[in-house]
């Protein structure tokens, strides 16, 4: 490889992925739901990135090749592996619940009201895998439908359904949580 | 019931992912349609209150510093360049210092490839070893200009093996220069150019010869101008990139 070439594409794989260190730190921490556990599969990450920069073209989706690395990563350590074994091979035909009529006090209207980030995070962290990484990919990383596609490596017909089963699967999680909340208890949702 | 159909893409909606052309009907109904609107607003307040709660990890100083240190492409590679470099400068280093031990009066003109094979080298083992990066010779001139004394030729490289990897500028005994790097098949070769009046006596001695180097070089005197052709490849490929420059000044 002749110098000039070489400093390049390492240049262009460092202006690439270094803003990308928090965010990617923050998903693997969501996925391994441990900080030691995390910062291995990051620097994984990272090496084999660089290690196959090389195949990655310049001007197309960068964000969505090292996601899909670092996710292809977990998937195939310890935990990964464990997980995905409790995931049923269905879980994106199972048919959708109806949407719950419209309730006054809403999990979304109660959390704005209580702050409720922990139990937020909480009804997160105890998301199926699957559906955790949506979200977060979805939400937190604003990903388009066509950018979960390539990073999850499924049709974006699948990234909607999953998606819409991924929020129903939050919404359920929430109501009971935030109904025994005792601050909610105490009660002070009126006018909401 | 006519809601139902809305609703069911209502999270599409919000995720910014209708198509364009249903995207005013969609803005229209959901203003209009009370039931809807309230729907939207609660789906919105849940999109929020994830992204806060979902940026909830952050990386410690401590990690970030490693992966900086480790994944950083540039060390790294000034590391193993830096290191292989090293071994080869200590190589030139080590025959000077036996040159001078065992022979004693090591003559100025050895000194000159000396000096010459440590700018090679040094050169190669910095992470940015030319200053102006290109392979087009009408670029890499042109750079020079207003920063070294003196004008000089490029050679045409298009029927040849050799491929100009930049330039970059030097100082040899405090004379400006124009260092070159060119590249053929995996091997650098440094071309120096200086102005021949400039320099000391001793460096413009026209018996110059190599001596004892671990690389390979050349210099001659062309124009006023005194150039010195080293690296690691070949005797026979330090000559023709040598006769290139002697055709073109």
């Amino acid at each position: 490889m002749d110098l000039s070439g070489a400093n390049l594409q390492l240049d262009s794989f460092e202006e690439l992925a270094t803003p990308l260190f928090d965010q990617l730190y923050n998903f693997a921490h969501w996925l391994t739901q441990n900080r030691d556990e995390a910062e291995d599969l990051v620097q994984e990450t990272y090496v084999k990135a660089l290690k196959g920069f090389s195949s990655f073209q310049l001007g197309t989706n960068f964000r969505a090749w090292i996601y899909r690395i670092l996710r292809n990563t977990f998937l195939t350590s310890r935990k990964g592996l464990k997980v995905t074994m409790t995931v049923p091979l269905d879980f994106d035909d199972e048919e959708e619940e109806p949407e719950p009529a419209i309730e006054r006090d809403t999990p979304e209207t109660l959390l704005l009201a209580r702050s409720s980030q922990e139990l937020l995070q909480k009804a997160i962290d105890e998301l199926p895998m699957h559906f955790r990484e949506i979200l977060l990919l979805c939400e937190v990383e604003e990903m388009s439908y066509q950018e979960i596609s390539e990073t999850l490596a499924v049709p974006i017909g699948t990234v909607m359904s999953r998606l819409s089963r991924a929020r129903q699967s939050l919404r359920s999680q929430l109501r009971p949580q935030l109904q025994q909340d005792p601050r909610i208890a105490r009660g002070t949702n009126h006018g909401l | 019931m006519v809601c139902e159909s809305w609703k069911a893409r209502l999270d599409t909606y919000l995720d910014g992912e209708v198509p364009q052309e249903e995207l005013r009907t969609f803005d229209a109904h959901v203003r209009n349609c009370h039931s809807c609107s309230a729907d939207a607003l609660s789906r919105v307040q849940l999109k929020r209150a994830i992204q806060v709660a979902g940026k909830r990890f952050t990386p410690s100083a401590e990690f970030r510093k490693r992966i900086q240190q480790n994944m950083s492409p540039k060390p790294r590679r000034r590391f193993h360049v830096g290191w292989t470099l090293a071994a080869a400068a200590a190589v030139v280093l080590v025959v000077g210092t036996l040159t001078l031990t065992y022979l004693g009066n090591r003559s100025g003109r050895d000194q000159v490839f000396s000096e010459i094979a440590d700018l090679h080298v040094a050169t190669l083992a910095s992470s940015s070893p030319v200053d102006v990066i290109s392979t087009d010779r009408h670029t890499v001139k042109p750079w020079f200009q207003g920063k070294i004394p003196f004008a000089f030729n490029l050679p045409e490289l298009q029927n040849s093996e050799f491929s100009l990897l930049g330039g970059r500028m030097t100082y040899l005994e405090q004379t400006p220069g124009a260092h070159l790097i060119y590249d053929v098949r995996k091997h650098h070769i440094s071309v120096f150019i200086f102005q021949e009046r400039s320099l000391p006596a001793r460096l413009s001695d026209n018996a110059l010869q190599p001596g004892q180097l671990s690389f390979n070089a050349e210099t001659w005197s062309q124009g006023g101008l005194r150039y010195f052709v080293i690296g690691d490849a070949s005797p026979a490929d330090i000559d023709s990139l040598a006769r290139l420059f002697k055709a073109a000044s």
